[in-house]
């Protein structure tokens, strides 16, 4: 039970020092890219096999979360004591737990799946939210308080006053990293600043972006982050409850986030009057169903209550009538991963990362044409083209890449021509397009872009709740309109009518969802219009 | 009786100026001055829905469109119910209702005395301005006194809120979602096996087209007795 | 003054509409003074001619031969009336959608014939059914619509005297959809 500061410090220092007595750390992913090649049991097998070999002594294997290089799994990591920096293996075989065990007794080498650690891809990226990914076991919480896990709460619980730790988010300009971009801070002050006996923190981790995967890592690299960063939520706003939503795909995510509550609770860092402060916090898990819409504030509340998850009108908002009619904050996972940093780092540090008007880093998951996909996290205000050239290594083949989607469905697409514009809320919006919650699919000269727009589109479609109108049938409509573009089969008053549709659909539905469902097919229309053009039929 | 303090709000709806007590909907508060703000999904005595869209209206300082049936008036605000924008999405949202089922208006029932049918009329919409999809359902005929064709209807849930909200009995959901939603009975049974229907009609009765109606009658015949629930929900709020 | 050429067709419709145009009796006369009926189902003229001011027609489309028609009446006529629900919404024709031309053939060439000889549906001469019958603006610009089923003759005269004249009319005032 960990009742102050010293306690946690206490732990930190035992781990350290235990680890300190190997000479090797084997850090094996088991993020779910490489767990679905078998990494667990090659994490297993190695340290059977140091067992057997008397290596346990001095060297120690464990599961860690994902570092970002999802295209080279599986990844393992060496880590020798005293040096600076692990080496990295990829592409490694679940088979190959010999190989590693050779390596451990310095009879063979791995040369040939070293990986250069001094490419653009790692140093031009700057890890808060997934700094711990890759080098902790997310199953051990001690491992995780080693790295640093709830200082920041203690800090919180013993030298603040919630209207601190409010004034700290706030100043440190950070903005929600689910889509919106609104501001943390003020978010979280006005439901403080609601009177209301029960009040709820809500972590968003139902991820519905096609291709989207950043909160998961969080979630299974490093759960501890996004438990604290709601903890010191429901400080700064007088909540001691908190759910996590997340959907019933990400099995190895509740696996760890379930296995890091139960831990949490049981060393008093969740709980009644955690760490004798008169703070109590707890937090329950949730699971969606995986609708997409489901994401949306108002339809993941009437989920976690129960009901069919449908969104509703806003307002009321959230902050006066969110969960079971409380004060509610909702944050998605990636947002409330970046609080304890702040917390411990200060408003200041963080506000010297990025560009004022978009503070800190934002996680990315690159896909499509380009060469590293996997995950990466760069300060904001890097250029678009630096992101995909420089860390994302360019084009995966041997065509030119001629646009970038970002924002998923709710997003738009950037062609190669403006890639120099500067990766934060405004700089995207400005052109059309948005941050969203992270997705970033590359797409080269053999795409085409009004295809790529019915994807989207009959990806809302068929993610519609059905609740209103334009939404419901506007996007069914859009996807019959946009076959006929591809089918090159469309006529002139059909142009028109997508143009017209896609402002009424944006215009009148209900919820974000039907709102930004228009914006794959305005932004391609804006860049790529010619090639609307050569769907009309000439009769 | 205790007087309460009933605060009141002064507001302007398309250059009119009118008042409602602060609790009031735009909706509401139209309503009792005359002005016709055009609406398919909300029902007296409900809970607003927000989901048709019909509603929607301009409010002075921002572009974003409201529905008047959930939107809370605000003093001094200033709402346009008629801008050219929203006639022409009000049309093309009507005509989506139209062409997403299958609405044959000459051989249903409720020809004549339909809702939808009045607000095309209304609206001036006399043709659909996007391609009918005609997505298909199968017709309930199982109740021995009711018909539910689907075929008719435009999802405006009045009739899962009634059974809800005004017979308590909850026999009606929506199954499925985007455009193959549909409202069922119970786990999606027929109409007859359904264990929480009381039989009451009070669905049909709201229901504001020809997708609920009642056994024998034929085309142009369905005349529904909207004001019994109206009444209904009044006298027991006044209880 | 010069005077309207029009033409008038009947594609997938039940001829209704055209009899109601029939109903406007006295006032034919009246229009008359307007227009020539330069083809129509009421006229002996084979091939639709190629210089039309305005053509009603009245039906959906269910055919290839429909689609045939109905481009061929849009390069040829400066103006289109879609006269009754069939041509404006497909209305009962467009009935069929509920169940597939599939089934619908099936019931008509075999479940409702004693015998069917050939065991096929037919291949020649009928033209071939569409997947799914749609209103004439699903498939070319159409300037007029004037709903009903079949649309009043009341409403047909205001609405053509209104057209010739080239003056601006209500239309949601004379008719609607199932009038
Ligand atoms: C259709 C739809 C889906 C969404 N899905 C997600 C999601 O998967 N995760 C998420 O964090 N936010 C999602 N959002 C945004 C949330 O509604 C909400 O704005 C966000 O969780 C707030 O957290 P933030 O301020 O920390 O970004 C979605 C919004 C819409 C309209
Ligand atoms: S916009 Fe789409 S998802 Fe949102 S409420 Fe409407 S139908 Fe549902
Ligand atoms: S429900 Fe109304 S709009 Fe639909 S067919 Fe019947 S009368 Fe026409
Ligand atoms: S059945 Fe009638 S009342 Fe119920 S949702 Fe459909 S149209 Fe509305
Ligand atoms: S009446 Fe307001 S949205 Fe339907």
């Amino acid at each position: 039970m960990i009742e102050s500061l010293e306690d946690l410090n206490e732990i930190a220092q035992k781990k350290l020092c235990a680890q300190g007595d190997c000479e090797d750390e084997i850090r094996v992913c088991i993020g779910s890219s490489c767990a679905s090649l078998g990494s667990e049991d090659l994490s297993k097998e190695i340290a059977q096999k140091m067992e057997q070999e008397g290596l346990q002594k001095r060297c120690r294997v464990k599961g860690v979360g994902c570092n970002g290089l999802c295209s080279e799994a599986i990844l393992v990591s060496h880590q020798k004591k005293g040096a600076t920096s692990e080496d990295l293996y990829t592409n490694i075989e679940a088979s190959q737990a010999d190989d590693f065990i050779a390596l451990l007794q310095n009879k063979k080498d791995l040369k040939e799946k070293l990986y250069d650690l001094q490419q653009a891809f790692f140093f031009k990226q700057k890890k808060i939210v997934l700094e711990n990914a890759g080098y902790i076991d997310p199953n051990d919480i001690e491992d995780a308080i080693a790295h640093g896990a709830y200082q920041a709460l203690f800090k919180v619980l013993d030298t603040m006053e919630p209207k601190d730790v409010l004034d700290e988010i706030k100043q440190s300009g950070l903005r929600g990293r689910g889509g919106g971009g609104y501001p943390t801070g003020l978010k979280w002050e006005s439901v403080a600043k609601v009177h209301s006996d029960t009040k709820y923190i809500i972590c968003n981790g139902d991820e519905g972006d096609p291709g989207a995967f950043m909160d998961r890592a969080v979630m299974e690299a490093d759960p501890h982050k996004v438990l604290e960063g709601m903890s010191i939520a429901g400080f700064a706003c007088g909540a001691s409850q908190g759910f996590i939503y997340v959907r019933a795909e990400y099995p190895i995510a509740v696996e760890k986030l379930t296995k890091a509550i139960k831990q949490a609770r049981k060393y008093g860092l969740l709980g009644k009057n955690i760490g004798e402060s008169g703070f109590s916090f707890d937090i329950d898990i949730r699971l969606g169903g995986g609708a997409f819409v489901c994401g949306e504030a108002t339809a993941l509340i009437a989920s976690i209550e129960g009901g069919r998850g449908n969104p509703r009108q806003k307002p009321p908002h959230l902050s006066d009538h969110g969960l079971f009619a409380q004060p509610t904050v909702l944050n998605n996972v990636e947002t409330l991963a970046n609080i304890a940093p702040i917390i411990q780092k200060g408003a200041e540090w963080f506000k010297n990362i990025g560009i004022p008007s978009s503070t800190g880093t934002k996680v990315f998951a690159l896909t499509g044409h380009i060469k590293n996909t996997g995950l990466v996290e760069i300060p904001m205000g890097m250029s678009l083209r630096e992101l995909v050239y420089d860390v994302g290594g360019g084009a995966s083949g041997e065509k030119a890449i001629k646009a970038i989607q970002t924002g998923g469905p709710s997003g738009g697409c950037i062609p190669e021509e403006h890639l120099d514009i500067s990766v934060d809320y405004d700089s995207l919006k400005k052109i059309g397009s948005i941050m969203g919650s992270g997705g970033l699919i590359v797409m080269d000269e053999s795409s085409n872009m009004v295809e790529v727009a019915r994807f989207f589109m009959d990806f809302c479609r068929s993610e519609s709740c059905g609740k209103c109108v334009p939404c419901r049938v506007g996007t069914t409509e859009l996807t019959d309109l946009l076959d006929k573009f591809v089918a090159k089969k469309a006529s002139k008053s059909d142009y028109e009518l997508l143009k017209n549709m896609c402002e009424v659909v944006k215009e009148s539905s209900l919820c974000g969802l039907g709102q930004t469902a228009p914006n794959p097919v305005l932004s391609t229309l804006k860049y790529f219009e010619e090639e609307y053009l050569e769907g009309i039929a000439d009769d | 009786m205790i007087k309460e303090k009933v605060r009141v709000k002064t507001f302007k709806i398309d250059g009119i100026d009118v008042t409602g007590q602060s609790n009031a909907t735009l909706l509401e508060v139209a309503n009792e001055h005359g002005i016709k703000i055009p609406t398919l999904c909300y029902f007296e005595g409900l809970t607003p829905a927000g989901a048709c869209r019909m509603c929607l209206v301009e409010v002075e300082g921002s572009d974003k469109l409201i529905p008047a049936c959930t939107a809370k008036i605000k003093e001094g605000m200033e709402v346009t119910t008629n801008s050219e924008r929203i006639k022409s999405h009000r049309k093309m949202i009507l005509s989506m209702i139209f062409a997403e089922r299958t609405h044959t208006c000459s051989v249903c029932v409720s020809n004549g005395h339909c809702e939808l049918q009045d607000q095309a009329v209304d609206l001036g919409l006399d043709h659909s301005e996007v391609p009918y999809i005609h997505k298909v359902f199968e017709i309930d005929a199982s109740h021995k006194e009711y018909i539910y064709d689907p075929n008719r209807c435009i999802l405006c849930t009045r009739c899962v809120r009634v059974c809800d909200e005004v017979e308590g009995a909850h026999a009606l959901d929506i199954l499925s979602r985007g455009i193959d939603a549909k409202i069922i009975h119970d786990m999606d049974e027929p109409w007859a096996l359904s264990e929480s229907c009381t039989s009451c009609g009070k669905c049909v009765h709201v229901c504001p087209t020809g997708s609920l109606f009642e056994k024998g009658v034929s085309a142009t015949e369905m005349v529904k007795k909207k004001s019994i629930i109206t009444n209904l929900i009044k006298t027991r709020k006044e209880r | 003054m010069k005077k309207a050429r029009v033409a008038t067709i009947w594609l997938d419709g039940c001829s209704g509409c055209h009899m109601s145009f029939l109903d406007m009796d006295e006032r034919l006369v009246e229009l008359s003074e307007y227009m020539d009926v330069v083809y129509s189902p009421y006229v002996d003229q084979k091939e639709f001619p190629s210089d039309v001011d305005l053509t009603i027609v009245e039906g959906a489309l269910s055919t290839d031969h429909d689609i045939e028609m109905i481009k061929k009446i849009r390069k040829n006529s400066k103006k289109i009336l879609a006269l009754g629900d069939c041509a404006v919404t497909g209305n009962i024709s467009a009935m069929k959608n509920l169940f597939g031309t599939e089934a619908v053939m099936q019931k008509a060439y075999f479940d409702l014939v004693d015998h069917n000889e050939s065991g096929k549906y037919p291949q020649e001469i009928v033209p071939t059914l569409l997947d799914k019958v749609i209103p004439l603006n699903e498939a070319v610009d159409i300037d007029y619509f004037v709903p009903g089923c079949p649309t009043p003759a009341d409403a047909i005269y205001e609405v053509l005297k209104a057209v010739l004249e080239g003056k601006e009319i209500n239309i949601s005032e004379l008719t609607r959809f199932g009038k």
